[in-house]
């Protein structure tokens, strides 16, 4: 089995599933349980002010998307911070960090956006023998109202501020969560970086509104006949936040800040998926959430098999993918595929056609008999087709080779060449 | 006092009271709304779908389907009733397995169709839960359209007729309109007096008069109706019954199947319907399947199905075979019928194993017998009771593509009629497109 040990911004943890701020570590119950099961951290549920705790609806805070079979897509939650008070927690979390000494415990703290509410509290968390803070600048729903959560990540002049005085706090290593609901993650990230932070988590989770109940005319959940936005979290996000890890991770300016990859990370396929784009960990809540604490064993086996089955150790695996991210304009327009149906495979369901026929390119034919053949000269390669296909493999690309004729086109294959310098680029002709 | 199964002759009661209505239920009840939302999900919404081609009435099955996973059942009922107006009926009592789900590309692909027949029931059964009828009537025609038979192509021409606004009078030989939904098949494949509730919800359209007690040859002639109506829809089924051809089929306790079925569905309490503890079913089809099975509910000790040919050539289709087994039924294929014995009443029944050479049957000179207490023959039914003059084809009354007979203003429908195989929707099928066609010719002015 692959050592699945993982140093994140100098946090080890025995393996790199954390669970995120989140109802899942809300208190030293659910928390020990999580250790017990394996999960190798914990983001505590985010800590607010001394006093008065937050309040929560007593109505429903969830909503969900489910597939025809009660399969939870996506999740979408108007909770708020920790309504627990601060003195509670801080006790139980010294009591479990001093319990499981091996397993990463950070705090996700949210206090007023004010130097000493910062200043005041990171020092008396860091009592408690955590490893290190998450600051939550990503709740877009309640606490944003009052100037908190994505309220100060969508502001980049806020985030440096607030980190700087953290990171004046305490030695711990600070983790900067971010919000998706911005134009683009990198200011924010690159705020993250000028204020001090050691890394950076993503995503937070997305404003949303998941339904609407068509008798009573509110958004869901509903509280008393009236619903407000939340945040959408699970599986139906994960290509969202991939995408926003992937910027970070190729940005020259902050390709070297550890990410702790956030959103709908639901198998070890997820995770890997994250890692390779540059995270360095990953943090898990819906899934948690959905199927409970048992899911790190599968993730815990199933990332360790692909390790060794690619003899590769859990740090090779962090950003292998990030050089292959790139911008439109860099990939090779001379790379030239035709869809293929391989007609022992096909069930004859005429999706592909369908699609083809309608939508696209109209380069799929239908025989009398039902049999569907790829028009060569009219393929644009597009691949609805393969993702529309209710059978996997039955259509795949074939890549024609250099000097082959594309019979659309009627042009043979040339050597590497995109956008940039395409004819048909004002920019590039201009630049000659 | 209590009978069992092993009772000696045939006798009521061999099982406890009240076990019948188990024995007797639902053979697939209806889908739950769950179950449903899983099953339509499994629907890949083919384009120019195979089922859709397979099925005789063409239901748009990928979009009642459609309508079906996105929480519209009765939308989906619609979709199916605009087709096929017995689709409740149809959803329960066809062989999908032969047709649409056979071709289904999940079946090819997976062995395991969408299950298209359930889902059918499950939308069918939602609205008319409702009690709604989703169809108006068309202003008055003034035209009035005879339907002879209260079957399923009867019952088909009738709504579509009305439908368009014609008046329609349906005769029925028999007491209750259904035809051989009511009278034909097994009860656990429509219990809870489907058939009934269907025709009631049915003839909800208006414009429909029912006749019972009637029939051609019996207070109806061809010519009289002819005279008093702008066209005739015959849809009479087939009333004859095959004989055996075997010595001492005249015994007692030798019975068309079609009648220990007829008599089964009309029975107010099967505890007190007499069965024999040695049964034996004669044939390879359906009703001699529902024959087999329903003899087997109500407490027969050995019920066996005797074919003449192979199990390829059985015309129950696989599944109604492994029914027949699950339930306890031994089948036996490739034996004839040679001799009935017994000293009034028969006893036992000899066959003779056949072989197929070349298509042609031939007996092998070895014979078995089975001890039977009672016998159902059910080796086809044939036509019977046809108006004089109209001509005939394989037995049946010649039609062509819309129903219309070799006599101007009269078509012909259903099982009666040449062409198709002898199913409900095919029925169904004929039904309606003779009644579109009656409707074309009736308007032409």
């Amino acid at each position: 089995m692959a050592d699945l040990t993982s140093t994140f911004c100098g946090i080890t943890s025995p393996n790199p599933f954390w669970l995120a701020s989140a109802p899942p570590t809300d208190k030293e119950y659910n928390v020990r349980r999580a250790f017990e099961a394996g999960w190798g951290g914990v983001v505590w549920k985010t800590l607010g002010e001394e006093g008065p705790p937050v309040v929560n609806v007593n109505g429903p805070r969830y909503g969900a998307i489910h597939g025809a079979d009660r399969r939870l897509l996506g999740l979408n939650n108007i909770e708020l911070i920790t309504d627990r008070p601060l003195e509670v927690n801080l006790e139980e979390m010294t009591r479990v960090k001093k319990d499981y000494p091996d397993r990463a415990l950070i705090a996700s703290v949210m206090v007023p956006c004010d130097a000493d509410s910062w200043k005041n509290i990171i020092p008396r968390i860091a009592e408690t023998g955590c490893d290190g803070f998450e600051l939550n600048f990503g709740c877009p729903h309640g606490m944003a109202e009052r100037g908190m959560g994505s309220a100060v990540g969508q502001v980049p002049e806020y985030i440096e501020m607030v980190t700087r005085w953290c990171k004046e706090s305490t030695d711990l290593p600070v983790i900067v969560k971010l919000t998706p609901n911005i134009t683009n993650i990198l200011y924010p990230a690159e705020a993250a970086l000028r204020g001090g932070a050691d890394a950076v988590s993503l995503i937070n989770t997305i404003n949303s509104i998941t339904s609407v109940n068509l008798d009573a005319f509110s958004p869901e959940p509903m509280i008393d006949g009236k619903g407000t936005h939340g945040g959408y979290c699970g599986p139906a996000v994960k290509p969202i936040a991939m995408n926003m890890v992937a910027e970070i991770a190729r940005n020259p300016a902050t390709a070297k800040l550890p990410i702790s990859g956030i959103g709908g990370v639901t198998t070890w396929r997820d995770a890997a998926e994250f890692m390779a784009l540059g995270a360095g960990n990953v943090q898990v809540c819906t899934a948690a959430m959905t199927y409970g604490f048992k899911i790190v064993e599968e993730m815990i086996s199933g990332l360790s098999q692909y390790l060794d089955e690619k003899e590769m150790a859990l740090s090779d695996l962090v950003g292998k993918a990030t050089p292959n991210v790139t911008d439109w304009q860099y990939l090779n327009l001379n790379h030239v595929t035709k869809a293929v149906i391989n007609q022992d495979d096909c069930i004859n369901c005429g999706r592909c056609y369908a699609a083809c026929e309608d939508t696209s390119h109209q380069a799929i034919e239908m025989s009398p008999d039902r049999t569907f053949t790829v028009k060569d000269d009219e393929c644009v390669a597009c691949n609805l087709c393969v993702n529309v296909c209710p059978i996997e493999g039955c259509i795949t690309m074939k890549t024609l080779g250099k000097g082959e004729v594309d019979e659309r086109t009627g042009k043979p294959v040339g050597d590497y060449a995109n956008w940039t310098t395409h004819p048909n680029n004002v920019a590039a002709v201009s630049a000659e | 006092m209590s009978n069992t199964p092993l009772t000696p002759g045939i006798t009521a009661g061999r099982l406890p009271e009240e076990s019948y209505a188990a024995q007797f239920s639902d053979l697939h009840p209806v889908l739950d709304d769950h179950e449903a939302l899983v099953a339509a999900d499994r629907c890949y919404f083919c384009h120019d779908a195979p089922c859709m081609t397979a099925c005789p009435t063409s239901i748009d099955v990928p979009l009642f389907i459609r309508q079906i996973m996105t929480g519209t059942p009765e939308a989906a009922a619609k979709t199916i009733f605009d087709q096929n107006i017995l689709g409740g009926m149809c959803a329960r009592v066809c062989p999908t397995e032969t047709l649409c789900e056979e071709v289904c590309v999940r079946e090819i692909a997976e062995g395991k169709p969408v299950e298209i027949g359930r889902l059918q029931r499950y939308a069918t059964d939602a609205l008319m839960a409702k009690g709604v009828h989703p169809y108006t009537r068309a202003e008055a025609t003034g035209k009035k359209v005879a339907v002879v038979g209260a079957g399923p192509a009867g019952l088909a021409a009738a709504h579509r007729l009305a439908l368009k606004g014609h008046d329609v009078v349906m005769f029925d030989a028999r007491p209750k309109s259904g035809g051989l939904n009511e009278y034909g098949i097994a009860s656990y494949k429509a219990p809870d007096g489907y058939a009934q509730k269907e025709v009631d919800w049915l003839m909800q359209i208006g414009g429909i008069t029912v006749e019972t007690g009637k029939k051609l040859g019996d207070g109806l002639t061809l010519e009289g109706l002819k005279a008093d109506y702008d066209a005739v829809f015959l849809a009479i089924g087939l009333a004859g019954v095959n004989a055996l051809r075997a010595e001492g089929e005249d015994a007692e306790g030798v019975l068309d199947a079609v009648d220990f079925i007829s008599e089964l569905r009309q029975a107010a309490d099967l505890s007190k319907l007499p069965v024999g503890r040695n049964v034996v079913v004669i044939g390879g089809g359906m009703t001699a399947v529902d024959a087999a099975v329903q003899a087997k509910l109500l407490g027969a000790q050995n019920v066996s199905m005797v074919y003449r040919r192979g199990r390829a050539s059985m015309s129950a289709s696989e599944y109604e075979q492994e029914l027949a087994a699950s339930k306890g039924v031994q089948i036996f294929y490739n034996a004839a019928p040679v001799a009935v014995y017994g000293d009034g009443a028969v006893e036992e029944i000899e066959f003779e194993y056949t072989s197929e050479e070349g298509g042609s049957l031939k007996g092998t000179g070895e014979t078995f017998r089975l001890p039977a207490d009672q016998v159902f023959k059910a080796i086809g039914q044939t036509l019977d009771g046809a108006p004089e003059g109209i001509e005939i084809t394989g037995g049946k009354i010649a039609v062509d593509a819309v129903g219309r007979t070799s006599i101007a203003g009269v078509w012909a429908g259903g099982d009666c009629a040449s062409g198709g195989e002898d199913l409900t929707v095919t029925a169904v099928s004929e039904g309606r497109d003779a009644a579109e066609d009656i409707h074309a010719k009736l308007m032409e002015g």
